[in-house]
């Protein structure tokens, strides 16, 4: 070897980092200080004097756990000054050139439900929030999302902007409806569902996929007019065919709840993830599966590789539009099996438009979660929660008007996505069509 | 191994982008592909490497025949690449981006990072890199980058190495690190194939150099030609190499910046407390290593930057923090670096192209029209001006070739009354003639007693052009010398050092270079 050895010797001396300032975002004070004076104002011109229950157990749980009341003003007065504090602190923080860490923002919006809880409740006609119920439902409305969202994560980071959640959890629901229905039988009918569901996903999948990557049409009108289609279809479809035959084509057996020996006597939290459906456990499995695959896998590496650069993916001999393809027909079969449950693991039968817009909140959860299926996850149960909070409040008959309750779970998907994501770095090449030379 | 190409034909619609061109590179042999941006080294490259499939010819290696139907098959076959825009992830870790695409697994298909950084670190150590197998490629200033394209085609066993234009990004004693490195690698018996467009590498480190023109071989040369003759042969004519200017004639300071740093969004000070003035009549080249905050100086003294402290003051006239529109209506004439992004609308035609900046008022709007009439005249007379070489004045801007599209560019800048120019890198991706062209107007320019500030990564283009040399890292000034400063100081400067003149003492890290 006669390579000059000192040529090695010299270091590239360029290693150090840029100098830095901290660029100051008044976000999170800002928006702190206009949700502490909206609840203000809300607990002042509508007082609510009397006391709100908090049940923590349902009747037939194993363990019991004695039920919390909380006197109205008391506790949503502590809990305003308590905003105001965290907002003060998060004031001086920005101040002080630091960042408002992600737990104080956790903080404030457990106290703040805490206080408008209370404060609806004990304006209520039965002053009794039923956590267990509450949390249980808001599971229920989530899964939909969470399949949703995980069908997101898949197509977006393989780099094909999928709008089309909303047609295939559609699809996935009429599907598995007319097939358990025709099936029938008590376990027959419903599983062979879910996999006619996950079918139909994958086939509203195709037409998007051999449209975007194939013929490189503009990924999110190939998007839009699936959802209008299936929509479409689906509703010709109930009106013409379903509805006249509702008892053979339109009645599948609901599938049953399966509570988890041990686990679902968990209080709390026991009966809200270990006393539901198959479709729910799948989706525990589904999650994870997702995860791993996406981060420790040669799968998961070359879907990523392809979603953020496709040209350096192809130049270490990766096929980019086979991986494409293939991915969001995954996706597709993961957002149809999940459309399944608005039909066997909900309501029991098909209705026009039954999914009502839970694609779109989906796909939010994927923004709001940053392309990772663990935090979309948890997106979507939030979006799920919002929900069930409406549900739960017009229940025990609430004095907040349910039109204004109903536009709650809109509102925060709003505010999470603008207010509090901020910057994200999505994919690099999602919604860019790969044309080779 | 070796390399054989014959007959490579490959066109794109009715340009023929490589025309029966042949090319056998032996093993343990450093040859030279040489010329213009345009002549069709990169395309000759993507057919090699299975990117794009020839039309006619086929490829050799160790005298057997080659089917490619993708890269995958040619890196199976023994070939790497060191693409001029690198093929890495940006967000994945060194190691992933080298595993990327032959990836190893432990049980139930996880993912072998071991294996992966036990490999990077093994090659680094080969070759005495030091690359981190865990750092964010993002994270990685470019000279490592290009280490782990290195890494990534020596990890797949390649025995015939392709670097294209591998030294654009690199600081001149980086560029000498890489031709060790490319020594090194032919010792071991790798054929080697380095796509280059600057003489003064290729005389350096090739054995044996072939000279490609308008997608045809022109000619072989001995590494012992000179500059005048191989550029003669790449340009197919006699090339001035040198810019023929007068002494300057200094008039008074017109553009005085004044602590101007800029913040990017993330709180980088990408710029950083930055003062220079330039006078009537003089340029001042702002020379670095791409990425050390050029872009975005010239971006704030146009008034593209949103987050900028300091003053920026022309004529006494303070510009900081106006807006576009009225930093232009002050006379600054703006080239900005990427034409095809910046510079102009690809789909407008050269004529609307022309007035893009004067679409405010007259004589190019009367009562909310386009004069037609008088832009037609207008464009016409420009294109002749400029000697834009396009079918008419209603073509596409986009149709038209990197050298026309940026004469396009500077006849819109200079045809306005100015009383500054800043051009960044005005002569990138252009054709030697237009070099020479574009050249001859900037120094028209100031020699007209305008101050002209030229942004260049370019060593060459900038001791051509400079009156004063401001060099640039990581968004500071290094320092300010003569336009005649020797190559050698200025490339220690891009690298950081501060020169000795300034009072500081180089540090020893440099010497070894």
């Amino acid at each position: 070897m006669t390579a000059p050895s000192q040529h090695h010797a010299t270091a590239t001396p360029t290693e150090q980092a840029l100098d830095s300032t901290t660029v100051l975002s008044w976000k999170a004070p800002i928006s702190f200080a206009v949700i502490t004076a909206l609840l203000a104002v809300l607990f002042l011109t509508t007082r609510h004097s009397g006391d709100a229950t908090f049940r923590l157990s349902a009747g037939n749980d194993l363990i019991q756990i004695p039920e919390v009341t909380l006197n109205g003003p008391v506790t949503t007065w502590t809990c305003i000054a308590l905003l105001t504090a965290i907002t003060v602190a998060a004031a001086a923080l920005v101040r002080a050139k630091r960042r408002v860490p992600l737990w104080v923002v956790v903080i404030f919006a457990v106290i703040g439900l805490i206080a408008f809880l209370t404060w609806a409740a004990a304006g209520a006609r039965t002053p009794v929030i039923p956590l267990p119920g509450l949390l249980a439902g808001a599971l229920s409305l989530s899964v939909p999302l969470i399949f949703g969202a995980l069908c997101g994560v898949i197509s977006e980071r393989v780099g094909v902007i999928n709008i089309a959640i909303e047609g295939q959890l559609l699809a996935g629901a009429f599907t598995s409806a007319v097939v358990a229905s025709v099936i029938g039988q008590q376990w027959l009918g419903p599983i062979v569902g879910l996999f006619a569901a996950a079918i139909s996903g994958v086939l509203v999948a195709f037409v998007l996929a051999a449209f975007s990557i194939k013929y490189f049409v503009d990924q999110v009108i190939v998007g839009v007019v699936l959802n209008v289609l299936v929509i479409g279809l689906t509703s010709f479809l109930f009106s013409q065919v379903l509805a006249p035959n509702a008892a053979l084509l339109n009645s599948p057996p609901r599938l049953q709840r399966i509570p988890i020996p041990i686990l679902s006597e968990i209080p709390l939290i026991g009966p809200m993830f270990f006393r539901q459906t198959l479709i729910v456990y799948a989706m525990y499995v589904i999650i994870a599966a997702v995860y791993i695959g996406l981060f420790h896998t040669r799968w998961g590496l070359r879907l990523r590789s392809v979603g953020e650069h496709p040209t350096a993916a192809d130049t270490v001999g990766i096929n980019v539009a086979r991986t494409r393809f293939w991915n969001v027909s995954l996706a597709g079969a993961i957002a149809g099996f999940g459309g399944a449950f608005f039909t066997l693991g909900a309501v029991g039968a098909f209705n026009k438009e039954m999914t009502a817009g839970a694609g779109f909140i989906a796909l939010a959860a994927v923004i709001f979660g940053q392309w990772d299926p663990i935090r979309a996850t948890l997106a979507a149960l939030l979006f799920g929660f919002a929900s069930n909070l409406q549900n739960t409040l017009s229940v025990i008959g609430s004095p907040v008007p349910s039109e204004f309750m109903l536009m709650l779970p809109y509102v925060v998907t709003i505010l999470a996505v603008a207010g509090f994501v901020g910057k994200v770095r999505g994919p690099a090449a999602a919604g860019k069509p790969y044309i080779k030379a | 191994m070796k390399l054989e190409l014959r007959g490579i034909t490959k066109k794109f619609g009715s340009l023929v982008a490589n025309d029966h061109i042949d090319l056998t590179v032996e093993a343990g042999e450093i040859h030279c592909l040489l010329g213009e941006n345009g002549a069709g080294k990169s395309t000759l490259m993507n057919v090699l490497y299975g990117l794009y499939r020839a039309d006619e010819g086929e490829i050799l290696l160790d005298d057997q025949l080659q089917h490619f139907e993708g890269p995958g098959d040619a890196m199976r076959a023994g070939i790497g690449m060191v693409h001029q825009h690198f093929m890495l992830i940006p967000v994945f870790t060194v190691a992933e981006n080298v595993m990327l695409g032959h990836e190893q697994t432990r049980t139930a298909g996880l993912l072998d990072l071991a294996a992966a950084r036990a490999k990077v670190r093994e090659i680094s150590d080969r070759f005495g890199f030091d690359v981190d197998p865990d750092a964010l490629v993002d994270d990685l200033p470019v000279g490592v980058q290009q280490r782990v394209e290195i890494i990534k085609a020596l990890s797949r066993d390649a025995r015939v190495l392709v670097f294209d234009e591998p030294t654009a990004v690199l600081t001149p004693q980086e560029t000498d690190e890489l031709m060790a490195i490319m020594r090194q690698l032919k010792e071991t018996g790798a054929s080697i194939v380095f796509i280059t467009h600057k003489l003064r590498e290729v005389r350096e480190v090739a054995d044996r150099i072939t000279v490609v023109r308008l997608g045809k071989v022109v000619g072989e040369a001995e590494p012992t030609a000179t500059n005048a003759e191989l550029a003669s042969l790449m340009v197919g004519r006699a090339v001035e190499l040198t810019v023929q200017k007068e002494e300057p004639d200094l008039g008074e300071e017109a553009l005085q910046v004044e602590h101007l740093t800029v913040v990017d969004p993330v709180g980088q000070l990408v710029v950083n407390d930055v003062s220079f003035s330039v006078r009537r009549g003089e340029v001042l080249a702002v020379a670095g290593v791409q990425g050390n905050g050029q872009t975005e100086l010239t971006e704030a003294l146009v008034g593209l930057q949103s987050r900028v402290q300091g003053t920026v003051r022309l004529d006494g006239q303070d510009l900081t923090r106006n807006s576009v529109r009225r930093i232009l209506d002050a006379g600054v004439g703006f080239v900005p670096e990427d034409r095809t992004e910046d510079g102009l609308v690809g789909e407008f035609s050269v004529a609307e192209n022309l007035m893009l900046d004067r679409a405010d008022g007259e004589p190019f709007v009367k009562a909310g029209n386009v004069q037609r009439g008088f832009l037609a005249e207008f464009a016409k007379e420009k294109v002749a001006e400029f000697d834009v070489r396009t079918p008419g004045i209603d073509t596409k801007a986009g149709r038209l070739s990197g050298g026309n599209q940026q004469k396009v560019v500077l006849a819109r800048e200079l045809s306005r009354d100015l009383n500054l120019l800043v051009a960044a890198q005005p002569t990138r991706g252009v054709d030697v003639g237009s070099i020479e062209f574009i050249h001859k107007r900037i120094i028209e320019t100031r020699d007209a007693g305008v101050p002209v500030v030229v942004v260049s990564t370019e060593l060459d283009e900038v001791t051509a052009l400079a009156d004063r040399i401001m060099v640039m890292y990581r968004g500071k000034v290094v320092g300010i010398v003569p336009g005649d400063t020797p190559r050698e100081v200025l490339g220690l400067m891009m690298a950081g050092e501060r020169p000795a003149a300034s009072g500081d003492a180089p540090t020893p890290e440099g010497a070894a270079a």
